[in-house]
């Protein structure tokens, strides 16, 4: 409990905390949802907001805020996904490099290194674009995981570096300890608290990538997600007719969700540890 | 410098990252090849499937034709082994294939137009955000209790998260929508001809502003939490509370032992990140419809032209690569001490 009093004394964390909650309820909200997200001319067009649809209705006949509902449910789906399939792949290779060293070490982090310095968005935007017409939450979700460990992996590997230098590891290591059970019992609670943080980051990431791919049009635009809601606005010049409760919806939603995810973030890793902070600016 | 150590400087440093640049691009281009191949969708079927779709009526003999001509077209002919051999030879040519978008012109100088309006922007863009990072940050590393450092901590916390495209947009709602300061898109006023003159000038400026600023402010936020920590740790260092009780001018201090310091990480972050702010230069030219490569992209993708993505994947992975194997020459310039590893 003496945790959680501590983190509530940072007010970046309560901020996130309060934001996220309420984005989590709009994500309970969506199961009772009057309308079916993805049909038509469920309510009358280009309402502003009222008593009756809070936050007006699209010129698709849907009301703003009960899709919004579905936008931000989606969308912290397919970041979730994502997030934990390249945590995962971060803490294997980061593992491994890690405590095996040599040849195992190089030959990672060749890979790493070279996901890192590639333009990922366009391989991303090649595959989404032959992807296209079966790309679900769950595909999209997936293929933004095994885009998005490589910086992850070198920070748990750098972790783990040090790790294996410590007195207990010799410890361990002299009195017969088998490698896989002092990586998992001794290793992996140390770098638990990193994998979460990234884990934050990296949802963040995700749903940037998700918002662009949407913009180009790449992904199923039944489906409302966060950067469909804005891509239908902005197909349907909703800023030059002046429908702003529908183009700032989804925009307003998605920088309340970065922030909230970045303070959350930078609030634990500081809280955890103050001299890990380097590591978690160094995000690029 | 001895002739030896620039022998062994040569050797222990130059060949092993000549090598690995080589290595990197090679894989890089190889991906773009492949990922195409590896899946059952099926471009050229898709093009017609599109033209098709359009309302356009093909006779069966047309289709055929039509087939074998977009099957040339897209390099897909023969098999797997002779289409990578043909790839590598059209490669070396320079040699991209003819556009579908913008029909028939070849996809090399569609990028060649494109090019220097990326280029222009990610260089300023990059070069200002890191010279503001580095300056504002490292004075504010020294100093972190101000009042205004404190105010900045408060700005670049609220920056930083938002992704390139949400960030762009907002500007662009702000400045161009609810105050129409800025024009809503493209590179220049329609119609205009590039001329030396001082209208033309003021007028692609202005058309860059909001793009360049969208850039600009989300690095330059970037650099300047990562130099005021790097600072702030680096000022715990006994060198610098000697200096400080030998009394060197905090100016002098920052200037000369804490930045020259600070320099290293933050260029090792900046090489690693090129291939993320390259990324991010293609979605904010996107959202402003600025004629650079990302725009291109943004085309390409809505009409499902192969060639031209493939083109600008494939030169971007060259670009980048490159970028990065020459920042890291530069690297043993800021760093005496690695030139000899």
């Amino acid at each position: 409990m003496k945790v959680i009093r501590d983190l509530f004394r940072d007010y970046r964390f309560v901020v996130s905390f309060l934001v996220l909650t309420v984005l989590v309820g709009l994500v309970v909200l969506s199961a009772f949802s009057p309308y079916d997200p993805s049909r038509w001319l469920q309510t009358p067009k280009d309402l502003p907001p009222s008593q009756e649809h809070l936050l007006g209705t699209d010129s698709k006949g849907q009301d703003v805020f009960w899709q919004a509902t579905f936008a931000v449910r989606n969308s912290l789906l397919i970041a979730i996904i994502a997030a934990g399939l390249s945590r995962v792949i971060a803490l294997l290779i980061g593992l491994v490099a890690g405590y095996r060293g040599g040849g195992w070490d190089k030959f990672f982090m060749f890979i790493t290194d070279s996901f890192l310095v590639m333009p990922l968005f366009l391989f991303i935007v090649l595959l989404a674009m032959l992807l296209k017409d079966r790309l679900s939450l769950v595909t999209l979700g997936l293929l933004l995981g095994v885009f998005g460990w490589a910086w992850d992996a070198r920070v748990i590997r750098s972790q783990v570096l040090s790790l294996r230098e410590r007195e207990f590891t010799k410890t361990a290591v002299l009195s017969g300890t088998k490698t896989l059970s002092l990586v998992v019992k001794e290793y992996i609670p140390h770098v638990t608290p990193i994998v979460f943080t990234t884990l934050i980051n990296n949802m963040s990431w995700v749903i940037g990538m998700e918002i662009t791919l949407a913009i180009l049009g790449l992904l199923n635009m039944d489906i409302p997600t966060l950067g469909v809601m804005l891509q239908w606005a902005i197909s349907y010049q909703a800023m030059l007719l002046g429908y702003w409760w529908w183009y700032l919806t989804p925009t307003v939603l998605a920088v309340l969700l970065f922030v909230a995810l970045y303070w959350l973030s930078v609030s634990i890793s500081e809280y955890l540890d103050p001299r890990t902070r380097i590591q978690r600016v160094g995000m690029g | 410098m001895l002739k030896g150590g620039r022998l062994r400087f040569f050797r222990r440093y130059f060949l092993p990252r000549l090598a690995q640049y080589l290595l990197v691009t090679f894989i890089g281009i190889n991906v773009a090849f492949f990922i195409p191949r590896l899946f059952p969708s099926d471009p050229v079927l898709e093009t017609i499937g599109t033209i098709r779709s359009q309302g356009t009526y093909l006779d069966p003999a047309t289709v055929d034709k039509f087939i074998s001509d977009l099957r040339e077209l897209y390099g897909l002919e023969g098999t797997i082994g002779e289409q990578y051999v043909d790839f590598w030879k059209r490669l070396f040519r320079g040699d991209f294939g003819i556009s579908l978008f913008q029909f028939p012109e070849p996809v090399l100088s569609l990028i060649g137009k494109a090019i220097p309006w990326t280029v222009g922007l990610l260089l300023t863009s990059t070069f200002l955000s890191w010279l503001f990072g580095l300056v504002i940050g490292g004075i504010a590393g020294y100093y972190p209790n101000r009042l205004w450092v404190r105010a900045l901590d408060a700005v670049s916390m609220l920056v930083r998260p938002l992704p390139y495209y949400i960030f762009a947009f907002i500007l662009l709602i702000i400045f161009a929508y609810v105050v129409p300061w800025f024009p809503l898109g493209g590179g220049s006023s329609i119609g205009w001809r590039p001329e030396l003159s001082f209208r033309f000038f003021a007028d692609v400026i202005r058309h860059a502003f909001l793009p360049f600023i969208s850039l600009t402010l989300l690095g330059t936020a970037a650099m300047y939490q990562m130099t005021k920590l790097v600072v702030q740790n680096i000022n715990a260092e006994d060198f610098v509370q000697y200096a400080q009780l030998g009394g060197v001018k905090g100016r002098a201090i920052i200037s000369k032992y804490v930045l020259r310091n600070a320099m290293l990480p933050l260029f090792t972050n900046l090489v690693l990140s090129l291939g993320q702010i390259f990324g991010g230069a293609l979605i904010t030219e996107i959202v402003f419809s600025y004629p650079g490569l990302g725009t291109l992209t943004y085309h390409a993708v809505v009409s499902g032209d192969y060639n031209l993505i493939l083109g600008v994947t494939t030169i971007s992975v060259v670009a980048v690569t490159t970028c990065i194997f020459l920042a890291d020459l530069v690297y043993p310039l800021l760093d005496p001490r690695v030139r000899y590893r």
